[in-house]
């Protein structure tokens, strides 16, 4: 799979390849609009990670560029903004999806893996870990051949873990991906053990486990 | 009173002294005209009598009024030598007025073969109490007939002259700073209103300008601040996973992480709150308020067991508001998460939402709290340290945006009430 990361301040472009890195992906970077245009011009990519703000240029004209040449590549827009506008602008002329900084990293693995999914796989694709397989278009979990009922928040819990598997996720992260962008008003993040309680019971039989580390947040370990 | 019936007025008080003033002058004019007229007459009778005593000395002999518009008198030399003519007025019988009215007078002296005579010469005078009448009517015609002209000048004229004038009132009435729209001002001939409307182009344009500025300054620092953030955060949560860290260094870097977090959210609020203000959430849709309730509550409720809370909702109408979406979710979120962080545990929090009113109800270890602080900015009320003291600021401000009514009450449960006009 390979990733492009368009992104000016280098410091922020090293955290994004680390993480990605991590995950096996290939990734590709442009720190200014010139490299990006070139690059776009000569290679395709799955994934592209495109800051809109670039000191020589404005990173929509950039999505403009990928969507003229006819590619499908997947594009994620990051942006320190988070205006109305941008978010529409981009979306309209054919952006995957919005990103807003500042972001957890498990928020970048959760976005970028939802968007290769939907491109590589048109959404057909079963995700299976051992013995428990996941069909994120019904969004049905079977362990051992047997259906297991999840609410919505156990699945997405669970979506979330497994696409940051063996990584530890924190629980900020996690509270704000799964109970929503308002979350964040909440004092404590703690609430969302007792959601963890009950997929740990639902997961018994399965080959993976979710591991509490240190109280700070969660890993889910395959066996 | 608009301005041409001010003009109006003014113009008629100053008419009236000026067409008096003119009344008297125009009248004494007229009055001396006659008389010197009347009197030249006069004169020229005594000249035409002089001949025809001088034909027909038979006239001489008329010494009354009876018969003739003139009468003789002999003097003697002594009197004919020291007399001096004279014009004046007085009255005389009319026989067709059946009335006794002004007449004019001349009297002077004949000398006609060696015989002295004083000779009166009488004619008619204008009636002085008729022409005043006269002139009195006129004049108030005049002045009824200048008032009414006036008025229809203003009226019409005046009218088509002013609409320009009202055309850019009404433009900026309408102007709205956060929407993009031109402002559309008819071009005028008259150089005031040319003016105004140059002025008003510059006024336009200098506060698009600074509203502009002031949106890109908000974006430029959320930028700022965003990108640091992020990347403080970035970091440390890959610092968390790559390297094997013991209980308690991970617990200590994740209190960094969440100090940054709350960082991230104050300044987030922040911004909220000058997005607001500045009106930059233009965008309103017609929001089910009881469902949107629901939803948020729904997000809410593994906090609220969290802190061994309950939330009971009680809704008896689907309440409606037109608004941002945003913004409705955010004002909504401020309230219910507030009534979870203050709230007392193992109680319950009540959430009624009927017509014309959406109220949280929530018990607290509290007194009654002061309204004037508790909307004010970073008056924290309480002991939460980690509370950004925003919370109840924005959900005022969007309340203020949309003229919804945010009261705080006390009565034994804190409670928060939005209260807005029903429309149908």
């Amino acid at each position: 799979m390979k990733v492009l990361i368009i992104e000016d301040e280098p410091e922020m472009l090293d955290n994004m390849r680390d993480t990605l890195e991590r995950e096996h992906y290939q990734v590709e970077t442009a720190a200014d609009y010139q490299t990006a245009s070139n690059k776009l011009g000569v290679y395709n990519y799955d994934c592209i990670l495109l800051d809109i703000t670039l000191p020589d240029g404005d990173g929509l004209e950039l999505l403009k560029q990928i969507k003229d040449q006819g590619k499908d590549d997947g594009v994620i827009i990051v942006s320190a903004k988070d205006s109305l506008d941008d978010r529409l602008k981009g979306l309209n002329l054919g952006a995957d999806d919005y990103l807003p900084k500042p972001f957890h990293m498990a928020e970048l693995h959760a976005r970028v893996n939802a968007v290769l999914r939907r491109l590589n796989f048109k959404g057909q694709s079963l995700l299976v870990f051992g013995n428990v397989s996941i069909n994120p278009e019904n969004r049905e979990v079977v362990i051992a051949g047997s259906p297991i009922d999840l609410n919505r928040k156990e699945y997405d819990i669970l979506m979330y873990l497994v696409t940051n598997k063996n990584r530890l996720v924190t629980k900020a992260a996690l509270a704000e991906h799964v109970w929503g962008d308002h979350i964040d008003q909440a004092d404590s993040f703690d609430f969302v053990y007792s959601q963890i309680k009950n997929l740990r019971k639902k997961l018994e039989n399965s080959d993976m486990s979710i591991e509490s580390v240190y109280g700070v947040g969660y890993k889910l370990n395959l066996d | 009173m608009k301005l041409l019936n001010h003009t109006s007025k003014y113009l008629s008080l100053v008419l009236l002294p000026v067409i008096t003033l003119w009344a008297f002058a125009f009248y004494y004019a007229m009055l001396d005209e006659i008389y010197d007229s009347l009197d030249d007459g006069l004169g020229n009778q005594k000249i035409l009598l002089t001949k025809r005593a001088k034909e027909d000395p038979s006239i001489l002999e008329h010494v009354d009024f009876d018969k003739h518009v003139y009468n003789f008198k002999p003097i003697s030399k002594a009197t004919y030598d020291s007399f001096k003519e004279s014009y004046r007025d007085t009255l005389m019988y009319m026989h067709n007025e059946d009335d006794f009215e002004p007449v004019r007078i001349y009297e002077s002296t004949l000398e006609q073969d060696g015989e002295y005579y004083k000779l009166k010469i009488i004619t008619s005078m204008v009636e002085e109490d008729d022409l005043i009448k006269d002139l009195v009517n006129y004049l108030v015609g005049l002045y009824l007939l200048m008032v009414i002209i006036i008025l229809m000048l203003n009226n019409i004229t005046l009218r088509k002259i002013w609409k320009p004038f009202y055309h850019s009132i009404s433009q900026l009435k309408n102007f709205k700073i956060e929407k993009e729209e031109q402002i559309d001002l008819q071009p005028s001939k008259i150089d005031e209103f040319s003016l105004l409307n140059d002025a008003i182009t510059r006024l336009v344009k200098k506060s698009r300008d600074s509203y502009t500025e002031q949106k890109h300054f908000i974006e430029n620092a959320s930028h700022e601040l965003q990108t640091p953030l992020a990347i403080s955060i970035n970091k440390l949560e890959l610092f968390l996973e790559n390297n094997t860290l013991t209980e308690n260094q991970t617990k200590e870097l994740a209190t960094v992480l969440d100090n940054l977090g709350r960082l991230t959210r104050l300044n987030k609020s922040l911004l909220l709150l000058s997005k607001i203000e500045n009106k930059q959430f233009p965008e309103e849709e017609q929001l089910n308020i009881s469902s949107l309730t629901q939803e948020i509550v729904t997000d809410f409720e593994d906090f609220a067991i969290h802190k061994h809370m309950k939330f009971v909702v009680d809704a008896t109408a689907d309440v409606f508001l037109v608004m941002n979406k945003d913004l409705a979710i955010i004002m909504l979120t401020n309230l219910i998460k507030n009534a979870i962080v203050h709230g007392e545990a193992d109680s319950k929090i009540h959430i009624r939402i009927a017509e014309g009113s959406w109220s949280i109800h929530n018990r607290a270890t509290t007194e009654a709290l002061d309204e004037d602080l508790l909307f004010s900015r970073f008056k924290k009320i309480g002991t939460h340290k980690k509370s950004t003291g925003l919370g109840l600021a924005i959900a005022k401000a969007i309340a203020d945006k949309y003229k919804l009514k945010l009261a705080y009450q006390f009565d034994g449960m804190h409670t928060f009430e939005i209260s807005f006009p029903q429309k149908r």
